[in-house]
């Protein structure tokens, strides 16, 4: 039977005209229609506030759709919730890890909820915790694992007894890249065994890998299918034009508005064009730069599919940047200087040695996964955090020792939303600027211009927590350009933002940068990276590697892999790391 | 450019706490509720008493005194019992507070002019109250005893004792209780008000954006130290208002006195919460922390129960509460003019409070950012 089962996918969730809304606002799932079959990893895919979870949390029968049906494994979450919670494993988007219990604690405990028998959790813990090589941590605190072994344990708790279909919600999230795709493999093994996966990410890299894909936006579903229908729309309209001469950030802007272009970003020295259907070839013109580019056409990416169903992002033009001062840039003296910056705690070393320069008027970006010390490193420039040794200085100043003046110089963008969310709109800005010294016609004039930029006017009187994820990302962008810094420090800036609002973010930061604006940015989005002039790669608190993305990428081509992405890169310099640390 | 910066930290700290249901709610929840709590259920007189009655002398005496016990407001049911163990279940059960237990020779006794005896059973477990009541049945049974023709002999020889209770003269228990309650909301609501600010911004993450703005670490202190003291210093007048107003309490005193005094109180206050805030990282840990303090702070402020009562060796310890100075400026203005010398002695302390825990909190502060 189950050697069936494996030959031929059965239908394990039907999903028909599913609605779910919460108060009064547009609906969080608006008639969603699909099937989710066993024995493949299901994709489901979109921004933050796209509807993932709802619709997970739907399919575990915890919540029921206002209208519409969920049958999961052929029974219905109104009439049999228990039956299916039975069959199901769910991991929840911060799964329910105690951090005070060690791992193999955590484990029994979670045998227990489950009602796993007493004479079989011998084989099945040690077959979990080889499966997820987690043998050697068993006395470990689950607080103190690293953010993949913690999704790892997540997940052999998800297992404990062996289920039909898995619900995994975000299990990429804060995860670096090595674990990512340790826990791919995983999952890809239990599909092997007829089990359905569902995968919820808003990695749209990510989406490329799953069999099948529904792509949700702001609660209605874009698209069901495999990611490679979906690629399959851009094919052939997707260009990458290498051998720019001079500012490609100016070129980019000036393509994206051109008529026949849908999307277009930095791709490290190269530019990344969509065009829409018939409008090929992209317009390469004399005098401004690109006459000697070469325009070639590239695999297209499920980001550039999904930007094109959405209609295409947004022009070329930031106003934000054309009302900005420019800053001269005066070649002598890097504007943001590390010089061995060293964090202690304890005796862990959140960061040991850091040093790199970073010049008027480029984009510096500090990758790598959560807790690697990138954070760390942020603060201690930005004079949140007193290093153990070394300096950090900005635009000339230590931010922790110089007069706090200096600090006007600089505007700061941080990792959730952390402005004022009981505050509106309008007194978020005049707080902002009065902190920043602004006041009177100065102060005045410069709200009313972030108002007309970002469109604020309707949503003046709005408490800012109740605003859409994409407008709060927009208000935090504008109360740190108020006051018209020379260095912008941005921490994991667009976080599970769309893509659209991505694109517009992105389009303002460029246009920024060429005003001479410099900008230090923490990421671990693969394709963020590439949008930066120049990265160091934090890893366990060092910099492993440090230099443009190109370069990265060429680091690591080999014959086997002639065309890196980011994430290859990644993962081959962190483990050539290791093994030099091995050796 | 400060003022500007300052101005702007003061009107965000304000809106925070009024645009915020949640905290809207503790600037009007707990002031109420402590308003009518304390000035009207927890009253320390005692009233609406039940007691028994085994009468085994059933004569003319025995009736005379039942008949007067009953009469007095401070009884509110006056039953018989027909046994000792009757007697016994009530007070077991908690249905009399006292019993009183008539002898069989009793209105014979006091006819013949012997001495008579009657006997009280008090219930112990609630001492406070029976020692009350056994001092209202004492004098019930004294000025019986003064009618019986044993008492009218010795009558005219007997020195009589005329109380007369200044500045409260019908001691009116709200009279004392609501002026306390002026200090102990300023109490509540500066404390919780200046813990809950920076543990708040710091689970938010909207600290580090004050970090790293222009402010300097003094003007992030005075813009959380001035909000919270404006909040209660309108607490105190809403109090003020209510004392006069509502329950009628003179006010015989200077307010420009009460209200100077009230800002160095307040400072100490908001000194002490921000000390908390600084420590705490959730804003769980900052409601807590500020409970930690103001419970022992109530009760070592001679709120309910006089400091000369205390043990010695605890006496020293209230002398770092900013609470006791100012309990005593609040009553001395509303009840009895307290003259200037006096506030300003009370006011000198409370001064030096409000520099220890602001310096601290400040200190805590500069070192929580390192």
């Amino acid at each position: 039977m189950t050697a069936s089962a494996k030959a031929e996918p059965a239908p394990f969730v039907r999903l028909t005209a599913v609605t779910k809304r919460f108060g009064t606002a547009a609906p969080a799932l608006d008639a969603i229609e699909g099937v989710i079959m066993g024995g493949r990893i299901t994709g489901l895919v979109g921004p933050d506030g796209a509807g993932k979870t709802t619709l997970i949390r739907l399919m575990t029968g915890l919540m029921l759709p206002d209208q519409g049906s969920v049958q999961v494994l052929d029974y219905d979450t109104r009439r049999n919730p228990g039956a299916i919670q039975a069959a199901i494993g769910y991991m929840p988007q911060r799964f329910g890890l105690y951090e005070d219990l060690s791992v193999q604690e955590n484990l029994d405990l979670y045998a227990d909820l489950r009602g796993l028998p007493k004479s079989e959790r011998r084989r099945t813990f040690s077959e979990l915790l080889e499966f997820t090589d987690l043998a050697r941590f068993t006395t470990r605190l689950a607080g103190k694992l690293s953010g993949g072994m913690k999704q790892k344990l997540g997940l052999a708790c998800a297992l404990l007894r062996k289920p039909r279909l898995l619900l995994l919600d975000e299990p990429g999230v804060g995860v670096d890249p090595i674990s990512r795709r340790d826990l791919w493999k995983m999952v890809e093994n239990l599909t092997a065994e007829g089990i359905g996966v569902v995968w919820s990410t808003a990695y749209l890299e990510e989406a490329e890998a799953c069999d099948h894909v529904f792509l949700l936006n702001q609660g209605r579903l874009l698209f069901s299918g495999p990611p490679q229908e979906m690629t399959g729309r851009v094919e052939d309209r997707v260009y990458r034009l290498s051998g720019i001469d001079g500012r490609r950030r100016e070129r980019l802007a000036r393509f994206l508005d051109h008529e026949g272009v849908v999307d277009g970003v930095i791709q490290g020295e190269a530019i990344r064009l969509v065009m829409k259907s018939g409008a090929v070839p992209p317009p390469l013109g004399k005098g401004d730069g690109t006459s000697s580019a070469r325009a070639a056409v590239t695999p297209p990416r499920f980001e550039d599919a999904f930007v094109d169903m959405l209609g295409g992002g947004p022009g070329g033009r930031s106003r934000l940047a054309e009302t900005q001062r420019t800053f001269a840039g005066d070649a002598g003296r890097p504007v943001i200087e590390a010089r061995g910056l060293t964090k202690r705690f304890g005796d862990f070393t959140a960061a040991d040695g850091i040093t790199f320069d970073i010049p008027r008027g480029e984009i510096f970006g500090l990758l790598g996964p959560n807790g690697a010390g990138k954070s760390t490193t942020f603060k201690m420039l930005c004079g949140l955090l007193k290093p153990t040794a070394g300096e950090g200085r900005v635009a000339g100043f230590d931010l922790r020792r110089d007069a706090p003046e200096a600090r006007n110089r600089l505007g700061y963008m941080a990792q959730k939303f952390s402005l004022y969310g009981d505050l509106s709109v309008i007194q978020n800005l005049n707080f902002f600027a009065g902190v920043y010294g602004l006041s009177g016609a100065k102060k005045r004039e410069r709200i009313v211009l972030m108002t007309e930029i970002f469109d604020f006017r309707p949503i003046h009187d709005m408490s800012s927590k109740d605003l859409p994820l994409g407008l709060k990302q927009r208000l935090a962008l504008a109360c740190a350009v108020l006051h018209e810094p020379e260095v912008l420090f941005l921490d994991e800036p667009t976080s599970g933002v769309d893509p659209i609002t991505r694109r517009e973010f992105w389009t303002h930061i460029n246009g920024l940068v060429e005003k001479g604006v410099t900008v230090l940015v923490t990421t671990h989005f693969m394709d963020e990276a590439e949008y930066c002039d120049r990265i160091s790669l934090i890893y366990r608190g060092r910099s492993i590697a440090l230099g443009s993305p190109d370069e990265m990428k060429a680091r690591v081509a080999s014959k086997d892999l002639p065309d890196p992405t980011m994430e290859d890169a990644f993962v081959a310099l962190v483990e050539g790391s290791e093994a030099r640390e091995a050796a | 450019m400060w003022w500007t910066r300052l101005k702007a930290l003061i009107v965000k700290e304000l809106l925070a706490v009024l645009r915020d249901p949640k905290a809207r709610l503790i600037l009007v929840g707990p002031p109420i509720v402590q308003l009518l709590v304390f000035s009207y259920a927890a009253t320390l007189e005692v009233k609406n008493v039940d007691l028994m009655v085994l009468d085994r002398d059933n004569g003319h005496w025995s009736q005379e005194l039942i008949q007067r016990i009953g009469g007095s407001p401070t009884f509110r049911s006056v039953t018989l019992a027909a046994s000792p163990a009757e007697v016994r279940l009530a007070i077991d059960t908690q249905s009399v507070l006292a019993a009183l237990e008539i002898g069989p020779t009793f209105s014979r006794d006091i006819e013949a002019g012997q001495p008579a005896e009657v006997q009280v059973i008090l219930d112990g477990r609630r001492s406070n109250a029976s020692q009350i009541v056994s001092g209202y049945l004492g004098r019930i049974v004294g000025t019986l005893a003064a009618e019986t023709p044993a008492g009218k002999r010795t009558g005219s020889e007997a020195i009589r004792i005329e109380p007369r209770n200044w500045f409260n003269p019908n001691l009116t228990y709200q009279w004392f209780m609501v002026p306390n309650l002026v200090a102990s909301i300023a109490l509540l609501i500066g404390l919780i008000v200046t813990a809950l600010s920076v543990a708040r911004e710091r689970e938010l993450g909207t600290f580090d954006q004050l970090i790293v703005s222009p402010l300097r670490t003094h003007e992030i202190l005075l813009g959380k130290l001035i909000p919270p003291m404006m909040i209660g210093l309108f607490h105190i007048s809403i109090y003020i208002l209510a004392a006069v107003f509502i329950f009628g309490v003179p006010l015989r005193g200077s307010l420009l006195l009460l209200y100077g005094s009230a800002v160095f109180y307040l400072a100490a206050v908001v000194g002490v919460g921000l000390f908390i805030s600084a420590l705490s990282m959730t804003q769980q840990q900052a409601i807590l922390g500020a409970f930690l303090f103001m419970v022992p702070a109530m009760l070592l402020s001679g709120f309910a129960t006089p400091i000369e009562n205390m043990p010695a060796w605890l006496q020293p310890v209230t002398l770092i509460n900013p609470l006791r100075y100012f309990l005593v400026i609040v009553k001395g203005v509303f009840l009895k003019d307290i003259p200037l010398a006096e506030v300003i002695r009370q006011t000198v302390p409370l001064c030096l409070i409000a520099i220890v825990t602001l310096s601290a909190a400040a200190w805590l502060f500069r070192r929580r950012l390192e």
